[in-house]
């Protein structure tokens, strides 16, 4: 059977992706970002996991406002990084698991969670970024990627509930497919920032820094966090974090943080990392 | 005009919600075809009449030309689609930031704010907490 071997909490900022195509690692503004995510590369290399299932949003990219789909599973072959306006980034096509993807989507929807099935996709930053950090810079990323996408750009997200119980239902769906792989889950986005308005600029360091402790600890706690309060504590993209919550309710109620690590500023948002597993 | 809402006391912040974005929808749309290379050419050679074959308000296309990064925001922009226009422009997310703060900020201040832990949430919370 399919097995979860870990839950990872990251920010998937586009900055690191640039850093990482154009060699600037070692640049005094990187090193210590690139510092604190090797133990993560490490714990990546060993861990090897077959699928990473990639929760993430898109940024205008494969998505615009014509259709918003709330939640929307990527379950094709294959995914081409998007052109983000620059030209797309220049990393490895994300391979895709299908027999895996529509086994989740259809355990979602029996379950509940009307996803939106996506058999053509382009992936942005907000998926390969987190690759990036994970894998740096292979020929082939050393995993197959199921990309979930949810709306955190439009006006009213999914809830932090709602999103916590979707990965509750995650979970049911990967422990019922009846292969033996190992399964991370990726939770993207955040930590505070906020890019829009007189206001960018804003971190907040005591609302991250509650967050991890709580994703540890009391994730419920974070569910009962309102659209405004995000809004107002985490900055107008900080918002983001709730998909955090998806990653969290895949995992047990009782989990262990392997590693966190947390950085101000990267570009205009602050970084975190969180790897967490379930205790035995 | 909706009724009001919680989030209208953040300061600086002009949530993308349903009247938002009915408001903003071509302005955003066309942000969107800069996706495309041969749009983003066509945009280069003529961005008045490129900006034409959206049904934009004179407004949002004034807002476009004059890179008013504020302003597109108050007229409907959200933020990932009006960054697109700042893409095309040769600025990154600090240049966009610091334009966007309306208080004169440059680039370098900007930059140094982030350096410093970034803006800070005291005095940031709400318009009534501003104004104090």
């Amino acid at each position: 059977m399919a097995k979860l071997i870990a839950g990872v909490g990251t920010a998937h900022v586009p900055a690191i992706g640039a850093a990482v195509d154009h060699g600037k690692q070692n640049e005094a503004y990187w090193q210590p970002f690139f510092k604190g995510i090797e133990p993560a590369r490490e714990w990546a290399k060993k861990a090897k996991p077959d699928v990473c299932i990639i929760i993430y949003n898109d940024h205008a990219s494969a998505f615009s406002l014509e259709t918003i789909a709330t939640f929307a599973i990527g379950v094709a072959p294959e995914f081409e990084p998007a052109d983000e306006g620059y030209g797309p980034r220049q990393v490895p096509k994300v391979k895709g698991n299908s027999e895996f993807a529509w086994h989740i989507a259809e355990s979602l929807i029996l379950d509940e969670f009307d996803m939106t099935i996506c058999n053509e996709m382009s992936v942005d930053h907000g998926l390969t970024v987190p690759l990036s950090i994970m894998y740096d810079q292979p020929e082939t990323w050393p995993c197959e990627v199921i990309p979930l996408c949810v709306n955190v750009i439009q006006y009213p997200q999914p809830t932090a509930k709602r999103c916590h119980d979707l990965g509750k239902a995650l979970r049911r769906a990967i422990d019922s497919f009846d292969r033996d792989i190992s399964v991370a889950v990726l939770g993207t986005g955040g930590m505070s920032h906020q890019l829009q308005g007189e206001r960018a600029g804003l971190i907040n360091k005591e609302f991250d820094t509650d967050f991890l402790d709580k994703l540890v600890s009391s994730p419920e706690e974070l569910t009962k966090i309102s659209h405004t309060e995000y809004l107002r504590e985490s900055g107008s993209e900080g918002i983001e974090l709730i998909m955090w919550l998806i990653m969290r309710g895949a995992m047990n109620e009782a989990v262990d943080e392997k590693y966190r690590f947390y950085h101000v500023p990267v570009s205009n948002t602050a970084y975190g990392l969180t790897i967490l597993e379930d205790q035995e | 005009m909706r009724e009001r809402r919680d989030y209208d006391d953040i300061p600086g912040t002009y949530v993308f919600d349903g009247e938002h974005s009915l408001k903003g929808y071509h302005l955003n749309m066309f942000c969107m075809s800069l996706n495309k290379a041969g749009n983003r050419e066509a945009f280069r050679a003529d961005e008045a009449v490129y900006l034409q074959a959206f049904p934009m308000s004179e407004a949002q296309r004034q807002a476009v030309l004059n890179r008013d990064w504020l302003g597109m925001l108050r007229l409907g922009g959200n933020i990932y689609y009006t960054f697109k226009v700042a893409i095309f422009s040769g600025l990154n997310m600090q240049q966009a930031g610091a334009a966007m703060s309306g208080n004169g900020m440059s680039f370098e201040e900007f930059q140094q704010m982030m350096l410093d832990g970034g803006r800070p949430i005291q005095g940031n919370r709400s318009k009534a907490d501003e104004n104090k």
